[in-house]
């Protein structure tokens, strides 16, 4: 899923200081899961900023709503009434979510609150770890199960550099080098065949905005 | 074997380089990083104690992820002062049109020789928060030169007027982690179309043994020319470094113990006797090709190692 980071305060604040009245958006969906940006996170975030505006003495009208998942119109209709009624929106949600907000509501300025960092997983509770950077070519089936577009920091495909190190990276020592891991997985597996082929150049398919149309669908959204 | 220089269709680029190795006779090679500035008096000032020392010299492209002189207009400055160049091309600063362009204007001005590299991460250097391009790999690379070359196309397709007829040059590092992976990572860049191997700089001889052992026995060593990285080192303090600062180094501890049982002022001529050593014995070596001098900010010990390495005169052919 989407993994996020809350942005620093002060940012936030620098961005909301010319308007009295603000919205607060949380997001239900992946920001949630990963505690930067669901209901909870929003309570928090406006804790701190009216704390924060109350110091330096120019208190706001906050409020917050989390919709479902700000990624899908019907769940952003909820905020129709409540969205015109603040000067500015803030939104909790991935950068997508962000968009889809701003385009509901092109008169009002929208902000975001978080930095979308990564589609990951869940290492452990609070620990989230980048898997995949959606290049649209999954190259995983001949590299074990492990992606070297995300993980190896030369985005190599015919195998490890000449600075691997003792199975780390050379970029750090607390950073494992995906193709060492891929040779070993593939030994393991008996597949080393598959790396030995040369890989040819990668045909990047996210150099573009790109739009997904499911199978079966195809009819229905002909001529979009 | 009986040779026409005049006829450059016999070789795949009419290099220097790739006629002495085609003769047979073993090479050696050095290299020389750009300026950090456009300091032309700088190049020439270390291309001078290169000059018939070595058959080839590697002109390094943005080593170590720092902002130098342009690989390819340092290599120009080297040409004017007598040297043939060996253009590094790095993977982390150019997409495939921006090489396959530079490839091209390189070749246009006289450049016969390229050495593909994945090249330093970004991190390493001054800007570290740089865009890494990476858009094909150095194996990719070599591939694509050869397409270039051999087929008269552009990686898209398209016809070229005019291909580039480059020696194709690729790296090598035998003490990379896993070891058993690192003979089939050979494998693939001859596959790709390399002419030519220079290897990382060799301080474990036993390693290296058998990594050519093992390029021997799959015939890689017929395919393709691997010409040894060999670097003296200056210091103690210079090999306790290598030792554990820079990214897939291998020096042993005995190498280490040679340069410190020396007197301090000694410890740069023990370096130079080790890197001579192991001259001796690559000469020797079945399947090693020539040696690559990676004598590091040390130009002008060039012409003193060569001579000690028995490397004078180089051929002419």
């Amino acid at each position: 899923m989407v993994k996020g980071k809350r942005k620093p305060l002060e940012e936030i604040r620098a961005a909301l200081a010319p308007y009295n009245k603000v919205l607060v958006t949380g997001c239900g969906g992946c920001v949630s899961v990963c505690l930067a940006g669901g209901q909870k996170e929003v309570n928090l975030l406006m804790d701190d900023l009216k704390m924060l505006f109350k110091q330096a003495n120019t208190p706001k009208h906050l409020k917050g709503y989390t919709v479902e998942r700000q990624c899908n119109r019907q769940f952003l209709a909820e905020l129709d009434e409540l969205a015109p009624q603040a000067e500015c929106l803030v939104s909790m949600a991935c950068g997508a979510g962000v968009q889809y907000l701003a385009e509901r509501f092109p008169n009002m300025p929208v902000f975001p609150a978080i930095n979308t960092i990564a589609i990951g997983v869940d290492r452990e509770i609070g620990i989230y770890e980048e898997k995949c950077r959606a290049c649209g070519e999954c190259v995983l089936a001949y590299t074990g199960g492990i992606c070297p577009v995300t993980r190896c920091a030369k985005c190599l495909f015919n195998g490890p550099c000449g600075g691997t190190n003792k199975g780390m990276c050379e970029i750090s020592n607390d950073i494992p080098c995906a193709w060492y891991d891929i040779y070993n997985r593939l030994k393991d597996q008996k597949r080393l065949g598959d790396i030995l082929k040369i890989q040819t150049p990668m045909e990047w398919r996210n150099q573009t905005q790109r739009t997904v149309i499911q199978e079966g669908y195809e009819k229905r959204y002909a001529g979009r | 074997m009986a040779m026409s220089t005049e006829n450059t269709h016999e070789f795949k680029s009419g290099s220097n380089l790739e006629k002495i190795l085609k003769a047979g006779h073993f090479a050696f090679t050095g290299e020389l990083g750009p300026p950090r500035g456009a300091n032309v008096e700088h190049v020439i000032e270390k291309a001078m104690p290169l000059k018939g020392m070595v058959d080839m010299v590697n002109i390094t492209d943005n080593q170590t992820a720092m902002v130098r002189m342009s690989s390819w207009a340092a290599a120009l400055i080297a040409i004017r002062e007598g040297l043939e160049p060996n253009y590094q091309m790095v993977c982390r600063d150019r997409n495939r049109l921006a090489m396959q362009a530079d490839i091209l204007g390189a070749y246009a001005h006289g450049i016969r020789n390229i050495l593909c590299l994945s090249g330093d991460h970004q991190q390493f250097g001054d800007h570290p928060n740089a865009k890494g391009v990476f858009d094909i790999d150095s194996i990719q690379l070599v591939a694509m030169i050869k397409k270039m070359r051999d087929e008269g196309k552009f990686l898209g397709g398209a016809e070229i007027d005019g291909p580039p007829r480059l020696f194709i040059g690729a790296a090598a590092n035998p003490f990379g982690d896993p070891f058993e992976w690192r003979v089939y990572r050979l494998a693939k860049k001859v596959q790709a179309g390399a002419d030519f191997i220079q290897t990382q700089c060799c301080f474990n001889m036993t390693k290296m043994r058998e990594w050519i052992k093992q390029a021997n026995d799959m015939g890689l060593t017929e395919k393709t020319y691997i010409l040894v990285g060999v670097t003296p080192m200056k210091s103690l303090g210079m090999a306790k470094y290598m030792a554990t600062k820079v990214p897939g180094m291998d020096v042993p501890d005995e190498i280490i113990k040679r340069i410190q049982g020396v007197d301090k002022k000694k410890q740069a001529d023990e370096g130079i006797t080790i890197a001579c050593e192991q001259i001796a014995e690559f000469k020797e070596m079945k399947g090693i090709a020539g040696v690559h001098l990676m004598a590091i900010e040390w130009e002008h010990k060039v012409p003193e190692i060569a001579e000690r390495a028995g490397m004078l005169p180089r051929p002419k052919v």
